[in-house]
């Protein structure tokens, strides 16, 4: 039998209102975007029939075809990256003892969270310049770099909440079986991580896919990414391109965090 | 040296803590466990018992003192480098590995061959009686099923000692009383010497060939069951082992004499002074008041059991007694509430507890 609640917010005055004021603030812009995304004509607000000619547009410009594959190759390889130096992290500070300074050297992982990304993206900029003078070096590698190290917190959390939630008997129990520590993590611990694993690199791969700010500081010349293309765009006429771009990467998002989601739903 | 025991613990001592807060969850602890033996640590929670078989397993180092396996020192030898295996309590199985990779993976981690651990996880699938669920996983068996693959999974690698930490804790009284005799049975059949964790006196007097009775980190009694049952030394053992009576007495040339003047013939071995006897319930007879050599008594209860009955009795000084008889059949019970009546205590059946 359904117990009345003694509590229950949706009888507070207001509560439909509001709720439907923050759902409409939070998906009318992005639903807008998407429908001028198939505007017929060259205006991002005014309505001109319906076309696809703009995403023809976009799959068809050369800037945007390769500033898409620079987003992957930089967002596919920081995850990877990212998500083994989390997995490190996570494992040193879940599979031992208390030690001294473990709030401090937890804080110091997920320093990216905290620190304004303004400041990161200066401080990489000053830092990669010396390195850049010093090597003659100006590849992807600074991105990569750069998106490596802002995503280990994104990849940390869940793979670190999985580790905690994770009975330490199973690796108790391995090792009485003569599982040396190698073999437990690589026949226990890690396969029963996968799941958290999996979540923080797909999470740590939108995150990276995402970025403007570092990358905007970071990139040598020729080196834009989607988001930074469609940044300078703006200095431009801003065309329905912009919007079906937007819309693609709106949708590979959505499919990457209904995966994310998936894999940390609680099972059983 | 052909009977090299299997297990032994030397002055063993575990603290926890450091100072002030410093806590010995084994306290000098020295134990002897021979091959083959089904030897049962028995204490309530929080004895050291848990913490003694997890020095043995290699989960835990002992603060002080040695453990050796066969003759072997093994205090500083890793988990998985000792011949032991362990049936944990929450069974602590694979969830991502079948019921068969379960019991493959001691086999695997030692190195054995393909044939050889298909061979053995066979064998041992049948022994515990669970060939049709090889290809389960454990999430899809139940509670008795998964203990059944804890165990045989223990026991795959075929270790010297099987180490098991309240196995049947979880599971209901029925499906405990069968995995009672089936661990018997394993025991048996096997020959290897299991070390039982357990807080259940019932399960320990039934299974164990030696029972060691633990309490506040120290190992009270090692005995077998009979003789712990019967002969506890001291008063925590005989407290928590069954039930028992307690009489307070005095020794006396010839015996015992209680409060109420009475004196039993008692085997003092050696005490003196002011001691406590004690004595189970289904020791005690009750004859007619003022029967020869009885002590007077009053019965204040009598609770019905079915196969027994209780009977509560009062002193002449006031202390209390349970005798536990057999009901009569179709009868009412043998003495009423308020009967007086002659409380027969054979001497044989006393014990005197030391400290």
């Amino acid at each position: 039998m359904a117990r009345r609640r003694s509590f229950d917010v949706t009888r507070l005055p207001g509560f439909t209102a509001i709720a439907i004021l923050a759902f409409v603030l939070l998906y009318a812009p992005i639903v807008t975007l998407v429908i001028y995304s198939f505007n017929g004509s060259s205006s991002v607000n005014l309505w001109g029939g319906f076309s696809l000619q703009w995403y023809r547009i976009a799959f068809e410009n050369e800037a945007v075809q390769s500033a898409a594959v620079r987003s992957f190759v930089i967002a596919a390889s920081a995850s990877m990256i990212a998500t083994t130096v989390a997995t490190l992290a996570a494992l040193g500070t879940t599979r031992r003892g208390k030690f001294p300074g473990q709030t401090i050297i937890y804080v110091m992982i997920n320093q990216p969270l905290m620190v304004p990304e303004i400041v990161t993206a200066v401080a990489l900029l000053i830092f990669f310049a010396s390195i850049k003078i010093a090597t003659g070096y100006t590849g992807l590698g600074y991105l990569i770099l750069a998106h490596s190290a802002f995503c280990v917190p994104f990849a940390y959390l869940p793979i670190r909440a999985r580790l905690e939630g994770m009975d330490s008997a199973m690796e108790t129990a391995a090792a009485d079986l003569y599982a040396s520590p190698v073999q437990t993590f690589r026949h226990i611990t890690l396969p029963l991580l996968m799941p958290g694993v999996l979540a923080g690199a797909m999470l740590a791969f939108v995150i990276s896919l995402d970025d403007v700010i570092i990358t905007e500081f970071v990139k040598s010349a020729g080196q834009d990414t989607l988001p930074t293309y469609m940044l300078g765009q703006l200095r431009r006429a801003l065309t329905p391109e912009v919007n079906a771009i937007s819309t693609v990467l709106l949708a590979v998002t959505i499919v990457i965090l209904t995966a994310f989601f998936l894999m940390t739903r609680k099972r059983d | 040296m052909t009977d090299t025991p299997a297990v032994e613990a030397r002055n063993t001592v575990k603290t926890y803590g450091v100072g002030a807060s410093a806590v010995n969850a084994l306290d000098d602890v020295s134990i002897t466990i021979a091959k083959g033996e089904f030897f049962t640590l028995l204490g309530p929670s929080g004895c050291g018992k848990t913490t003694l078989l997890r020095c043995i397993a290699g989960f835990e180092t002992p603060t002080s003192g040695a453990i050796l396996l066969s003759g072997r020192d093994i205090t500083a030898t890793p988990p998985n480098a000792r011949p032991v295996n362990t049936v944990f309590q929450s069974y602590a199985l694979f969830p991502h590995l079948t019921v068969a990779a379960n019991i493959a993976f001691g086999l695997q981690m030692l190195g054995k061959s393909r044939a050889e651990v298909a061979q053995t996880v066979e064998r041992v699938l049948a022994l515990v009686r669970l060939e049709s669920f090889a290809d389960r996983l454990p999430q899809q068996l139940s509670g008795g099923q998964q203990q059944r693959v804890a165990l045989a999974r223990a026991l795959a690698p075929a270790p010297q000692v099987l180490l098991l930490d309240e196995p049947l804790s979880a599971l209901d009284l029925k499906l405990r009383k069968e995995m009672q005799s089936e661990l018997k049975r394993l025991q048996t059949e096997t020959g290897i010497t299991f070390v039982f964790v357990t807080h259940d006196q019932e399960e320990a007097l039934t299974m164990s060939n030696r029972i060691g009775v633990m309490s506040a980190g120290r190992l009270l009694q090692v005995g077998t069951p009979r003789e712990i049952y019967d002969r506890p030394r001291n008063r925590f053992v005989a407290d928590f082992i069954g039930e028992t009576n307690f009489l307070v007495g005095t020794v006396v040339p010839g015996g015992v004499r209680l409060a109420t003047g009475d004196t039993l013939a008692v085997p003092l071995n050696g005490h003196s002074g002011e001691v406590t006897l004690t004595v189970r319930p289904e020791q005690i007879r009750i004859a007619a008041d003022g029967t020869g050599g009885t002590i007077p008594a009053r019965v204040t209860q009598t609770t019905y059991f079915g196969t027994d009955t209780h009977y509560h009795l009062q002193l002449g000084d006031g202390s209390a007694l349970v005798a536990r008889l057999q009901s009569r059949a179709g009868g009412d019970d043998a003495h009423a509430q308020g009967d007086a009546v002659g409380v027969q205590i054979d001497a044989g059946t006393l014990q005197v507890l030391g400290e």
